[in-house]
């Protein structure tokens, strides 16, 4: 199949389009269809994309599976996957099945919300395969809108609040970063990802309204790159509006946002500021650096006094992609292979916690820490698989999330060891929250009245985390899966990264001495 | 000779003449009861008209000694112009019937104001361009008026004259002034003295009191105090009609004076330019944050979108009027189907405007709410619809000519404008549930336009139906 890439991307759009377009009325015989053509669709698509992983070749650092075609405005219609977007694309696969199955209790406006799903999945494949600025522009904020609907439209109480907050501040970044890819557009005369990683930005230094800029235009476009990425990963001090759509959002939308969403921050950096502005990134790297770590430290204190569940897990998200963006800009071969591991293992844990939280806000329909207890009497099956994901997520080895954590700050300890001493810190106080989070919803004494009637988790539900421990135990015995496909294409983009760094520090010798 | 000229303007001449006999058919027969059949004719003559000048026309020819140029750039201006007019003429038959107010001289004063159009974009003169704008205005004046019964609409019809008049003494002044400094009012003999390096002082004066004049009638901030009052007082398809055609006829005006007359000092006008556009995009998007009547909403909407227009212009280069082009092309074609959808708003038969009544009211009607909520995403220029690729068209000429930090303003004022865009949004979709829901009865002509714009907006990002090919072709016989 030479159009493999375009097929799973359109998939779950077609089928948007089918459920829109020709089931009609909102009886239970429909939702019950749109529920299941869903369910299919997202099926069907993670098994055709599995054909990617096969046919990928991990000993080939560049694009492969590339396909190209004319589109409007001088713009091109590309898709490709290298290795540092290919598991990101079976990452997205993997879990949508999961989000359907986790949705399966919605009755307001079922195909609605199918359709929504099924579209946001489209647009999130699309951003990991776009090999084209524009095209990946459009995927990446197109995804906003589906999103934007599901937080409004079937979220919680302050729902309008928080799909505003989300829309308006990923917006706000995303326009930015447009603004540099036009002017990248304008300087390199082309869209083209493949090229313009070739391209040599200008990286001389000048002023702008009287500020001294170091690394002229690549830092102004990293910025603007980075006002974007950093709304999205989150990082702090724009994280804000995480805690408040992850609340608000539905479980389903919880997940493919801690899951899916916060991942393409991630990517970007490593798609465009490291290898398109090395020198920008360079003179940001410490900045960047020092962000993680109060990142890492100042969200895992927030998380410890957090009286409702989904927020303690939005918190605990923020700072583990502290050590995402460590990783990334410790720009060497540990770093960034774990922020990608990283990355991926808490597309695993977190989409598990924010599930475990909807097991029992379906049942009690309440997320606050204070009406829980005990839970472990009438819910052992729940309390294991809710004990699995709160050690992965703390780091305990044998789990995907120590090898992560475990390489990000090795990659970082390199570069600016007392970043990582601070960030190590991050380590013990997500032991402290997520165990003592642990401690006052499933230990304890079973005193509430409410909570005597819980059953455990139906056959469904064990059906949603039984993958999802499979990977986590999966990547954390036997972290090669992982390293072996991205360490070509990430040795590549490193050693790229500092040729160019050299070279423009030799361009720059040379200008000084004359 | 005259024959030749004769030929040139011949469009132009069967729409005047076509209004000028169907007035008198009217007045002499049924009066108020040939309505409905002249307004399905004055469309019908109208996309006839465009069809012919797409088709037809062909190079650039120049009449009267220069008075009139047709070109591909009048010709693009003069398609969409007809075509918008028309579409939004037999949009408005059934509204208007339904409210008595669909009387003979309505088709016929748009059809003047379509000849008035027609002539501006096709100036070559500043005797032409102000015979051209006056005819406009002159019906456009009447039209705002068009319910004569309600304090509102005269209001808003005796604003517009007024401010109107005020705006064509500043631009006759600067004309006189141009005259003075130039020797000539062709537009042709301007630019020979400019290019020459004669630019003085008063010229220069000349050239900002034409632009002021031309920024009243494209509402472009600070001249634009006009435009809300005059929607919200104008019966809606008026008002649709205001937000279309007369735009685009205004910023292709624009365009062809500043690159035709001034087209060898840009920096001299730009600065000028970058201004209105900055000052347009941010008051279009914050002002109509606190609106919460629907058409007041989109006078300040269309305030921003002719403050995007206008980087294209502001770019001074055939890329930037490339993107201008696509750009009002684009905005004319998502305001036809807001507009239809504004004119379907009502509730026991009375029209409704407040935003508030679309609470919830993608449950009762979840296709029609589907199409509002793409062309309003359209309209923020969130992707993948068309008005994201109608902004960064003008984004990439603006860069490519040097006015980063206007795109960096318009940046913000895009996420500002977002706001309310998606606050309808948030009414039809997550709003708490409304006593008095509104209903909203669509004609099989308001369910086309509302649908097909819709549509376009998706449709447009795999085929443009050759508009792209046809701007660009425009731009090239403009900026040479």
């Amino acid at each position: 199949m030479d159009n493999i890439l375009s097929i799973v991307t359109f998939i779950p759009a077609i089928a948007a389009g089918i459920l829109a377009l020709f089931l009609h009325g909102d009886d239970a015989a429909a939702q019950r269809n749109a529920k299941w053509i869903a369910l299919l669709a997202t099926t069907v698509t993670f098994l055709v994309s599995i054909g990617i992983y096969t046919g990928f070749d991990p000993s080939n650092p560049g694009f492969q599976m590339v396909e190209e075609g004319e589109w409007l405005m001088g713009l091109k219609y590309k898709m490709g996957v290298d290795g540092i977007s290919v598991l990101f694309v079976l990452l997205t696969t993997f879990i949508m099945p999961l989000t359907i199955l986790a949705s399966w209790n919605v009755t307001d406006r079922v195909k609605e919300y199918m359709v929504a799903f099924l579209l946001l999945e489209t647009l999130m494949l699309g951003v990991f395969m776009a090999l084209d600025l524009v095209l990946f522009y459009l995927f990446f904020e197109a995804g906003l809108i589906p999103m934007f609907l599901i937080i409004g439209i079937w979220g919680g109480k302050d729902r309008i609040y928080a799909s505003f907050k989300f829309f308006l501040y990923t917006f706000l970044g995303s326009v930015l970063m447009l603004v540099a890819m036009v002017a990248m557009y304008a300087d390199a005369g082309t869209t083209d990802i493949e090229a313009l990683m070739s391209h040599q930005f200008s990286s001389e230094s000048f002023s702008v309204l009287g500020i001294y800029v170091v690394g002229g235009m690549q830092t102004l476009m990293f910025l603007a790159f980075f006002a974007s990425f950093a709304v999205k990963m989150p990082m702090w001090p724009v994280h804000t509006w995480l805690p408040d759509a992850h609340v608000q959002a539905p479980t389903a939308g919880s997940v493919v946002l801690a899951a899916i969403l916060l991942k393409m921050g991630g990517y970007g950096f490593l798609r465009f500021s490291l290898p398109m502005f090395p020198v920008g990134s360079a003179v940001m790297t410490d900045l960047v650096l020092w962000m993680s770590a109060i990142a890492v430290v100042y969200t895992s204190l927030v998380a410890l006094v957090q009286e409702d569940m989904k927020k303690l897990i939005a918190y605990s998200s923020v700072a583990h992609m502290g050590f995402v963006t460590m990783g990334i800009f410790a720009a060497n071969q540990q770093g960034i292979d774990g922020a990608i591991f990283q990355m991926l293992s808490h597309g695993f844990i977190s989409a598990a916690l924010f599930l475990c939280v909807g097991v029992i806000y379906d049942r009690m329909h309440t997320r606050d820490i204070e009406a829980y207890g005990g839970l472990v009497i009438r819910m052992p099956a729940y309390a294991l698989v809710f004990m699995l994901f709160t050690m992965a997520n703390v780091g305990l080895p044998g789990t995907s999330g120590f090898i992560g954590e475990f390489l990000t700050l090795m990659g970082a300890f390199q570069v600016n060891t007392w970043v990582t001493a601070v960030a190590a810190t991050g380590v013990i106080f997500s032991a402290g929250y997520a165990l003592w989070l642990y401690r006052r919803v499933v230990f304890g004494d079973l005193i509430k009245e409410s909570l005597k009637a819980m059953t455990d988790m139906s056959s469904r539900e064990r059906l949603i985390f039984a993958p999802l421990i499979v990977m986590t135990i999966l990547l954390g015995v036997y972290p090669s899966l992982v390293t072996d496909v991205i360490g070509q294409s990430t040795a590549a983009l490193i050693s790229n990264y500092d040729t160019a760094l050299a070279a423009a520090e030799a361009a720059n010798q040379t200008a000084a001495s004359h | 000779m005259i024959q030749a000229d004769l030929t040139t303007i011949l469009p132009e001449i069967i729409l005047a003449l076509y209004a000028m006999a169907a007035l008198l058919g009217a007045v002499y027969t049924t009066k108020d009861g040939m309505a409905p059949l002249l307004v399905w004719t004055t469309a019908g003559l109208m996309a006839l008209l465009a069809i012919w000048i797409a088709t037809q026309g062909e190079g650039t020819n120049v009449a009267f000694n220069g008075m009139f140029v047709d070109d591909g750039f009048a010709r693009f201006a003069k398609v969409s112009i007809l075509l918008s007019a028309g579409a939004v003429l037999v949009m408005s038959q059934e509204y208007m019937a339904r409210r008595d107010l669909l009387r003979f001289e309505y088709p016929l004063l748009v059809a003047l104001a379509a000849v008035g159009m027609m002539m501006m974009v096709s100036a070559g003169d500043l005797m032409s361009l102000y015979m051209g704008l006056e005819l406009q205005s002159l019906s456009l004046y009447v039209v705002a008026a068009l319910r004569r019964d309600s304090a509102k609409s005269t209001e808003a019809g005796l604003k517009y004259f007024v401010l109107g008049a005020l705006s064509s003494g500043l631009l006759l002044y600067g004309a006189s002034l141009v005259y003075g400094f130039t020797g000539t009012t062709l537009f042709s003999g301007i630019i020979t003295t400019v290019q020459a390096g004669d630019v003085s002082i008063g010229l220069l004066f000349g050239l900002i009191f034409l632009i002021s004049g031309l920024a009243f009638k494209v509402s472009a901030v600070p001249f634009h105090m006009w435009t809300p009052d005059v929607y919200e007082g104008s019966p809606t398809p008026i008002t649709a009609f205001f937000a279309t055609a007369p735009k685009v006829a205004a910023m292709a005006l624009f365009a062809r004076l500043m690159h035709d007359a001034f087209g060898g000092i840009v920096k001299d006008w730009q600065q000028v330019i970058v201004l209105l556009s900055a000052l347009s995009m941010l008051l279009g998007a914050v002002a109509a944050i606190g609106q919460r009547d629907i058409k007041r909403l989109m006078a300040f909407s269309s305030i921003a979108h002719m403050g995007y227009a206008l980087i294209g212009l502001a770019a001074g280069t055939e890329l930037g009027i490339k993107a201008m082009l696509m750009y009002l092309a684009i905005y004319v074609t998502m305001n036809i189907g807001t507009f239809a959808f504004i004119l379907m708003m009502e509730r026991d038969g009375k029209p409704i405007t407040d935003i508030d009544a679309l609470r919830q009211y993608s449950k009762r009607d979840p296709g029609k709410a589907l199409a509002v909520l793409i062309l309003m995403f359209s309209l923020a220029g969130v992707p993948p619809m068309l008005g994201f690729f109608a902004k960064f068209g003008v984004w990439q000429a603006g860069v490519s000519a040097g006015l980063t930090g206007l795109v960096i303003v318009s940046a913000i004022a895009s996420v500002i404008g977002a706001f309310y865009y998606l606050r309808i949004v948030f009414y039809m979709y997550f709003g708490a549930e409304n006593e008095e829901p509104i209903e909203t009865r669509s004609t099989p002509v308001l369910w086309v336009a509302l649908m097909g714009s819709a549509a376009l907006m998706l449709v447009g990002i795999f085929y443009q139906f050759g508009v792209e090919g046809a701007a660009a072709a425009a731009a090239a016989t403009l900026v040479n």
